[in-house]
């Protein structure tokens, strides 16, 4: 009679939840929103601009919430500065356009509604993908591109740590074997 | 395997002596099949007969010699002309003459050692087979047969669990717990994931079992790695504060002992892989390498007398390097391997808080 000895797959021992993390907000809430599209200017020197609307509880953000305006090239911007200083791949931007630029168009050009509204979409997937990367928090341009009233070209480009004043509960040691780096 | 010249005038057919009691092991093919070998431990006798049944019984076989050996090697896929032999042993059958009539040859290797498991894999393989050779002046006859050989450990005496806290500064930290850093084959991994920080937005989060093959040495290092098996442990978002469970049973795949530096030309070790995937597909993951060992089967009054000594022998066969040597068997036959009925139980209280 043969007599197999059973392994235990009793579970592990864990320490009960404290019921405020549990029901309480989690603490990964990030949106941005992109949304009323303005054109601004007059003739051949006309552009839009969208309202960017963050909402957080992230510390690494100073603001817990911001509202700024920004246009299509600013985006661009943040788009080489984080492909320049960051180890991210940068996921890609709304198509620019050209063709719509050029004269002699029967409709609006970049102007048309159902044109900016797809734009609009673009930035706002573009923005929420950037804004939740680890890595891509670190970065000042980022915190500018959402946080500050005007981009300042002529920035210096840094990291951005969070407060100092900030303590991880249940973490006692200060470094920690990181996680291999996400991709993508 | 006979070579085509003047067509086959003689069956060779290799034989062996225990083939009604012993037991066959399934063992992959190169090309992918799952063929039934007869299964042999270090240490076992290798006897049986060489059978030559003439076709036409008035022709005489004239030979320059009749051979049967056995022999271990390993065979690296992008090397194929070099068989490296761990193991080689020849018993001469007949001197050269002729075979009038169809004959039986008998032979025996006695107490063979075999060091390493058989092992088919993606760059490399390692077999165990007995070889009859008919030589002749133009071309040999030749008959090969493969067995498979599986190398036994016993439970470790050291088995500490596996527990460490990653993460990414701010955004995630998780404590990883494996009960266990050395499984057997028909094991299962116990353990369970703690978040201590979630500020990312996890989708899901899944434990995967990665094998790593490495062939060749120094500059040529060649890995491939296959992932064996996912497993998803997790649907959803987490907090902080939540502990998930794992429970991952072995026996449903395909895994190998962990193999180290194998003759000095191939290894193949395990690992798990614990992977997080956010809601933008982002991938965060922690690998750690788990030894894998073979558990002998309890010795059954049924089991021949050598392989119940072979199943208990395991000076230097193991891969652990942890296991004892055992005694001598005791009367009743029955001496088990460390399996106590509550032992398990008692590894399994036994975590670090």
């Amino acid at each position: 009679m043969s007599d197999t000895a059973v392994a235990d797959t009793r579970r592990l021992n864990s320490k009960p939840q404290d019921l405020t993390d549990a029901y309480g907000p989690p603490s990964n809430f990030l949106e941005i929103d992109i949304f009323n599209p303005q054109t601004v200017g007059v003739g051949r020197a006309r552009f839009t601009t969208y309202e960017v609307r963050m909402r957080t509880n992230l510390p690494i953000f100073k603001l817990k919430e911001s509202c700024v305006r920004r246009r299509y090239s600013d985006f661009e911007w943040l788009k080489n500065e984080l492909e320049r200083d960051s180890k991210i791949v940068v996921p890609p931007l709304p198509g620019k356009a050209l063709k719509r630029q050029l004269p002699f168009r029967g409709d609006e050009g970049i102007f048309e509604e159902s044109f900016i509204e797809e734009r609009r979409q673009g930035l706002e997937q573009f923005i929420n993908k950037i804004a939740g990367h680890p890595l891509a928090q670190n970065e000042r341009c980022l915190h500018m591109f959402l946080q500050e009233e005007a981009i300042d070209r002529n920035y210096v480009p840094g990291k951005v740590h969070a407060l100092a004043s900030h303590c991880v509960s249940g973490c006692a040691a200060a470094k920690l074997p990181v996680v291999s780096l996400p991709s993508t | 395997m006979s070579f085509f010249g003047f067509g086959q005038s003689v069956d060779v057919d290799i034989l062996l002596n225990d083939a009604d009691s012993r037991r066959r092991a399934e063992h992959k093919t190169e090309d992918g099949k799952k063929d039934k070998y007869f299964l042999f431990y270090d240490g076992e006798t290798v006897s049986g007969k060489v059978s030559l049944a003439l076709k036409n019984p008035n022709k005489r076989l004239e030979h320059q010699g009749i051979k049967v050996e056995f022999i271990g090697q390993i065979e690296l896929y992008y090397d194929r002309g070099n068989h490296h032999e761990f193991v080689s042993l020849v018993k001469d059958l007949a001197r050269p003459g002729e075979v009038t009539q169809s004959q039986a040859f008998d032979f025996e290797f006695t107490h063979v050692e075999k060091p390493y498991e058989s092992y088919t894999g993606q760059n490399v393989k390692l077999r165990y087979f007995l070889r009859a050779t008919i030589s002749r002046r133009l071309n040999d006859v030749v008959k090969e047969m493969d067995i498979v050989v599986h190398t036994l450990s016993t439970y470790p005496e050291l088995n500490s669990s596996i527990k460490m806290e990653v993460g990414i500064e701010d955004c995630l930290h998780i404590e990883f717990e494996y009960n266990k850093s050395k499984y057997h084959l028909k094991d299962v991994i116990v353990g369970k994931i703690y978040f201590l920080l979630v500020r990312i937005k996890i989708k899901h989060m899944e434990i995967d079992i990665i094998k790593r093959e490495t062939t060749g040495t120094g500059p040529n290092v060649y890995h491939e790695n296959d992932t064996i098996a996912k497993y998803e442990i997790m649907d959803g978002a987490p907090v902080r504060g939540e502990s998930i469970p794992i429970r991952l049973f072995l026996a449903g795949y395909e895994l190998t002992p962990t193999m180290r530096d194998i003759n000095k030309k191939f290894s193949v070790r395990y690992y798990l892989n614990l992977v997080l995937i956010d809601d933008e597909e982002r991938r965060y993951f922690k690998q750690q390498e788990v030894v894998l060992w073979r558990k002998g089967d309890i010795v059954r009054k049924s089991m021949s007398h050598q392989a119940a000594i072979a199943s208990q022998r395991f000076e230097g066969t193991t891969p652990l390097g942890e296991a004892r040597t055992p005694g001598p068997l005791s009367d009743s036959g029955n001496r088990q391997l460390r399996i106590k009925s509550n032992s398990s139980a008692e590894k399994g209280t036994k975590r670090k808080n």
